[in-house]
């Protein structure tokens, strides 16, 4: 699922001519585990669904291509990406059915998953409810009053997961502003705290299939800004950057397979 | 008014199971009830506010209805952005409650005068601003909320409210409410200025001019047919709320004048000063920033002249 994930952000956003590409595939591994492996009924409009929050919504186009190969959007709706008149925007539009929550403006998603799972415990749902952020999301002071409300209210169905991949708009993370020890930060704030791969699916399902204990759960997941295209890893531009005809071509060749 | 704002709350809670209420760990005395009566819809969210707007937020996507409390300086500014991408963005009917709007916290100084709260609520199509003027109103304005299906920002008085007479609790969504008839001069106010226009118009009467008052808590972003009809009656309108002058109850009968050609001369009384080194008590503020019953008919008897 993740192979063929990649594949579509990388030709959707050369088709787009839209960014972001880096993060997206970033985060690939970790929402096909999510959206293909963990979540119940993720996408779906039942009551039961466990919820979905895109923090770091710029890396929408990995949850529509997640959404895409679990056929909850069509090849033609996921191919309006960034089109005139489409709901399909560079970060998510709760509009757009399987969307929970419309983020952008990063630090606020974590807040939102902790009123969803406060919500759905008072209401006596099994739902749980899974945040993605980014390592420099949580340069943002909200993320910490969102740290300490799940814990002091012992929120044992949010789960949490942040994309390490040290690289932000404008450099790498240590040098702009360094979140520093995030797993100790966690862990202090009282979340009960793994660190995986990011990109070792079967690590990634471990820790997400974790039973949920008596508080939140962080996950820290160790990423390469760009995986998978040789050409982009690890670098800073491909936060921003748009692929040109010949690099588009050299990134889907790398990525192989039919794109189905 | 909040001590009202609490109380209705709990007739209301009592009887919807949506109701919660969250508190940016304020109203000391106030919201203990609630929390006693309906403890597990009762959330300190401590001193965090941009949190507690996204919590709100997401318990609203749960089917619940959150009122959320803080001093109306920190409810409108300090989460307003988690109340735009919040909210107003995927429409859910959180209650942002401001509590101690204009001076209210007088001695409190300038972090907790509420001057801009109106205007910048104001501006959000997707927001009802309300700004009732007493307890009674407070009441009806909170019931009215019940089945709204978007945001509303409420202002209200942090407690030492007067009932204005005449209004007997009238609220309805783009109303003004008449409280004084009279011709040729309104007297238009938000809140608890209402009783600064109910003094100013005694000072006329005094004069041997009858002017009216009317009390409008529900500022729009456009103004409404029913304000418009009001404002159509009269030759010389004063509106006066306690908020700077730009963006609230001044710009709103402004803009209608304006817009509908209205013949008539009007004046806005608000403040026009930034933060200064003025500190006293609400009337003395009041006072300072011309919020009085002087200035009020002062405006009053120069729009008359020039309007000759």
């Amino acid at each position: 699922m993740a192979a063929r994930m990649r594949r579509w952000i990388v030709e959707q956003s050369f088709a787009s001519g839209v960014g972001h590409i880096g993060s997206a595939l970033s985060v690939a591994d970790i929402i096909a585990v999510l959206w293909g492996a963990v979540m119940r009924e993720p996408g779906t409009s039942r009551p039961g669904r466990d919820r979905f929050v895109l923090a770091k919504g710029h890396a929408v186009l990995a949850q529509y291509a997640a959404m895409r190969a679990l056929g909850l959007l069509d090849a033609a709706a996921f191919s309006s990406f960034c089109r005139d008149g489409s709901p399909l925007n560079v970060h998510p539009e709760h509009v757009v059915p399987g969307v929970d929550a419309s983020t952008g403006s990063l630090g606020q998603g974590l807040s939102i998953g902790c009123g969803l799972a406060h919500g759905l415990r008072l209401k006596g749902s099994p739902s749980r409810v899974f945040v993605l952020m980014s390592d420099a999301e949580c340069n943002e002071g909200q993320v910490w009053e969102a740290a300490q409300f799940a814990a002091h209210h012992k929120l044992s169905g949010l789960v949490g997961a942040v994309d390490v991949n040290g690289t932000q708009a404008l450099g790498k993370t240590r040098d702009v502003l360094d979140p520093g020890p995030l797993a100790a930060k966690w862990k202090a704030f009282g979340w009960d705290t793994g660190e995986v791969d990011g990109h070792d699916i079967s690590a990634l399902l471990r820790a997400f299939r974790a039973k949920p204990g008596k508080r939140p759960r962080m996950v820290l997941a160790r990423t390469v800004m760009g995986k998978g295209v040789g050409f982009m890893e690890g670098k800073v531009e491909w936060h921003y950057r748009n692929l040109t005809p010949e690099l588009a071509a050299k990134a889907l060749k790398e990525l192989g397979g039919g794109g189905k | 008014m909040r001590g009202a704002l609490v109380s209705t709350l709990m007739e209301m809670a009592g009887e919807d199971d949506r109701i919660m209420f969250l508190t940016g760990d304020l109203g000391w005395s106030v919201v203990e009830k609630f929390a006693r009566k309906f403890p597990k819809r009762f959330i300190n969210a401590g001193v965090a506010e941009a949190n507690m707007v996204g919590v709100a937020t997401g318990l609203a996507m749960d089917g619940f209805v959150p009122f959320v409390y803080s001093i109306a300086t920190f409810a409108s500014m300090r989460a307003y952005e988690q109340i735009r991408n919040g909210p107003i963005l995927h429409r859910l009917p959180v209650r942002i409650c401001g509590v101690g709007g204009g001076f209210s916290y007088a001695h409190a100084g300038p972090t907790h005068h509420a001057l801009e709260d109106l205007a910048i609520a104001r501006v959000q199509p997707g927001l009802t601003v309300i700004v009732p003027a007493d307890p009674a109103q407070t009441r009806s304005a909170v019931l009215a909320t019940r089945d709204m299906p978007g945001p509303v920002y409420l202002r209200v008085g942090k407690g030492g409210n007067p009932g204005v007479p005449g209004l007997n609790g009238r609220f309805a969504l783009g109303r003004p409410e008449v409280v004084t008839e009279g011709k040729e001069i309104l007297f238009l106010a938000a809140g608890g200025a209402a009783h600064i226009a109910l003094e100013g118009a005694r000072l006329l009467e005094r004069e041997g001019r009858a002017p009216a008052v009317a009390v409008l808590a529900h500022l729009a972003a456009e103004e409404s047919p029913e304000l418009i009809a009001l404002l159509s009656k009269f030759r010389a309108i004063v509106t006066v709320e306690e908020a700077f002058t730009a963006g609230g109850l001044g710009s709103l009968a402004a803009s209608a004048v304006a817009r509908r050609g209205l013949a008539c001369r009007l004046a806005t009384l608000g403040v026009r000063e930034s933060f200064g080194a003025a500190f006293g008590s609400e009337a003395w503020l009041r006072k300072h920033h011309g919020l009085d019953a002087e200035s009020l008919a002062k405006a009053a008897r120069r729009l008359l002249e020039s309007s000759r």
